[in-house]
């Protein structure tokens, strides 16, 4: 479903400030494959996903999405693709328009959009359930203005519009990190209902290694933009966060440095 | 008295600059650009709506050959900004300046040009105000309802999104860089419109039309939107705002003038003007907001903390 091979982004390249962000990093992804990715701050979990997405292009390697090449496609085409949710709870969404008109418009990612009424009657009834499935009282909203909602509010639907038509793949950039902690267990509550539901093969970077336990049923860890650990099935399913500390520091020959993912058991 | 004899000839004034201030919305509040195209657009619709009918064009075809020069205008400053990367603002100002150049070759090298309102059969005319009332607000209410149509369509809604969050609309497929060209042509294109009906109302059209345009459109739109978000914040209600945000302009502008005050002194009081409106919000967010007391309960439920 998602096959990236070896790409590689070097930041402000000739100056003191160059920064290798990818380096030697290979992942493929079968369909169905929920697979959670954790590691430190820098560890380029972050600049993985936004290559995928397009945000900027590798200097080197190749992404592929479903057999398709996209290495040169620009973000607005490769979004057909794509079902995107940020951590910036502001960014998912367009803050002015209803939720009605943000969820259309996210139903159209990947047509050709044309001059016809942008929101049919039909479509609305058929928000209006997929916001009761959220419990979050937004089904009697659907002509509230974004910009009134709470950032938990916002992110479940980003999450609803990111996998309204079925993406082939479905990226998720620590979308509960800005939100309180029973928030944050509701929208991944959400997040894995709706994963599960619709067999979205997922990227979901997280910095709780308990979720990434937890979650999903495939976890790689990041290091200075490469895989160390990359476990999948019953051996991920019966991981302790101890073991998966000892399997880093196996890898990279160094103790876990950072704070936020040690103490965020 | 005199001032009531004036009225009708700034409601007619204002509806045109109205008109004109809908284009400076459509860049400046949907797709948030400052757009300075504007300065040169209005002028080159006056321009292209003169000499169109001075060579014996129908005056319907004139006004629709005003209309298409503004949106080449639009383009313009969209592709300067976009495909060039020059910022909104510097692109506008660019743009302006070619059309100085532009503007006068269309005048043919001069810097005024007169049509005969008896001899030509003029849309509107300075000497039929309530004849000009009517058609100039005629043509409003085809804008309104052609953007009303528009904005709501499929294509509509990633034009407002794409001004709204340009983030979330490129993660939704929207391309947001042709968007930005196709918003500014159109904003550009009824500016453009508006410069025709001005130079129609006048029966001249002159290389210094325009100048200091986009600020009375952005008093036009501040006044405006300052009374009808009292009303209802949705979209045709906020254009018939800017509608009467002109009016209100003009009657004002009209009143000063009657009062005795040197029209020298008008360009620095529209730029007063547009200033008060954008500090006040500022003003009152840095110095007048009052600390408001802790909520009893803090986070009640999941999602409902508030996120301002």
């Amino acid at each position: 479903m998602l096959k990236i091979t070896n790409p590689q982004k070097t930041f402000n390249p000739g100056t003191i400030n160059a920064k290798t962000a990818l380096n030697g990093l290979n992942l493929t992804l079968n369909e169905g494959d929920f697979v959670t990715v954790i590691g430190g701050n820098g560890a380029g979990k972050s600049t993985m996903l936004n290559a995928i997405a397009g945000v900027w292009k590798p200097d080197y390697g190749t992404i592929a999405i479903d057999g398709v090449d996209v290495t040169n496609m620009p973000e607005h085409k490769r979004a057909k693709f794509l079902g995107r949710v940020f951590q910036d709870p502001m960014k998912g969404t367009a803050p002015d328009m209803e939720i009605a008109e943000n969820l259309a418009i996210a139903a159209r990612r990947g047509t050709k959009r044309k001059l016809i009424k942008g929101i049919k009657k039909l479509e609305l009834a058929q928000y209006k359930e997929l916001l009761a499935t959220l419990e979050l009282g937004l089904e009697d909203r659907l002509s509230a203005k974004l910009g009134l909602l709470s950032g938990g509010q916002r992110q479940a639907i980003t999450l609803l519009m990111a996998t309204l038509n079925r993406p082939k793949l479905l990226l998720l950039d620590e979308h509960t990190a800005a939100l309180d902690p029973k928030t944050a267990a509701k929208v991944l509550d959400i997040t894995n209902r709706l994963v599960t539901e619709n067999q979205l093969t997922t990227l979901m970077i997280t910095h709780n290694m308990h979720d990434a336990i937890a979650y999903g049923n495939r976890l790689i860890m990041m290091h200075e933009g490469r895989i160390l650990v990359d476990v999948s099935g019953e051996d991920k399913k019966n991981l302790s966060i101890s073991q998966l500390l000892g399997l880093f520091e196996q890898a990279s020959g160094s103790a876990m440095a950072d704070d936020k993912l040690v103490l965020s058991k | 008295m005199y001032f009531l004899n004036a009225l009708p000839g700034a409601v007619a004034e204002g509806l045109i600059w109205g008109l004109m201030a809908i284009g400076v919305y459509i860049s400046y509040k949907i797709l948030d650009i400052a757009d300075l195209t504007v300065d040169g657009s209005i002028c080159t619709g006056a321009c292209v709506c003169i000499m169109a009918i001075s060579a014996g064009l129908p005056v319907w075809l004139s006004m629709i050959l005003a209309l298409l020069a503004g949106m080449l205008t639009g383009v313009v400053t969209g592709l300067l900004h976009t495909a060039l990367g020059i910022p909104a603002i510097l692109a506008g100002i660019l743009t302006q300046l070619m059309l100085y150049t532009v503007n006068l070759s269309i005048l043919g090298g001069k810097s005024l040009q007169t049509v005969n309102a008896r001899a030509v059969p003029l849309l509107l005319h300075m000497s039929n105000n309530n004849g000009a009332i009517i058609a100039a607000g005629a043509i409003v209410v085809l804008v309104i309802v052609c953007l009303r149509l528009f904005f709501y369509t499929e294509v509509g809604l990633t034009l407002k999104s794409t001004g709204d969050n340009p983030d979330m609309s490129r993660a939704q497929g929207v391309n947001v860089e042709l968007n930005k060209v196709i918003g500014l042509a159109i904003a550009n294109g009824i500016v453009a419109l508006a410069g025709a009906l001005l130079a129609q109302y006048k029966g001249s059209a002159s290389i210094n039309d325009g100048r200091g345009a986009i600020v009375i459109g952005l008093a036009a739109i501040f006044i405006g939107l300052s009374v009808s978000m009292k009303i209802k914040s949705n979209f045709v209600v906020s254009l018939i705002g800017v509608i009467g945000g002109g009016i209100i302009y003009y009657v004002i502008y009209n009143f000063v003038i009657l009062m005795g005050l040197k029209t020298d002194y008008l360009k620095m009081l529209s730029a007063i003007i547009v200033a008060i409106f954008l500090a006040v919000p500022y003003l009152k967010g840095k110095y007048f907001t009052k600390q408001k007391a802790l909520p009893v309960e803090v986070c009640p439920d999941a999602g409902g903390g508030t996120n301002a």
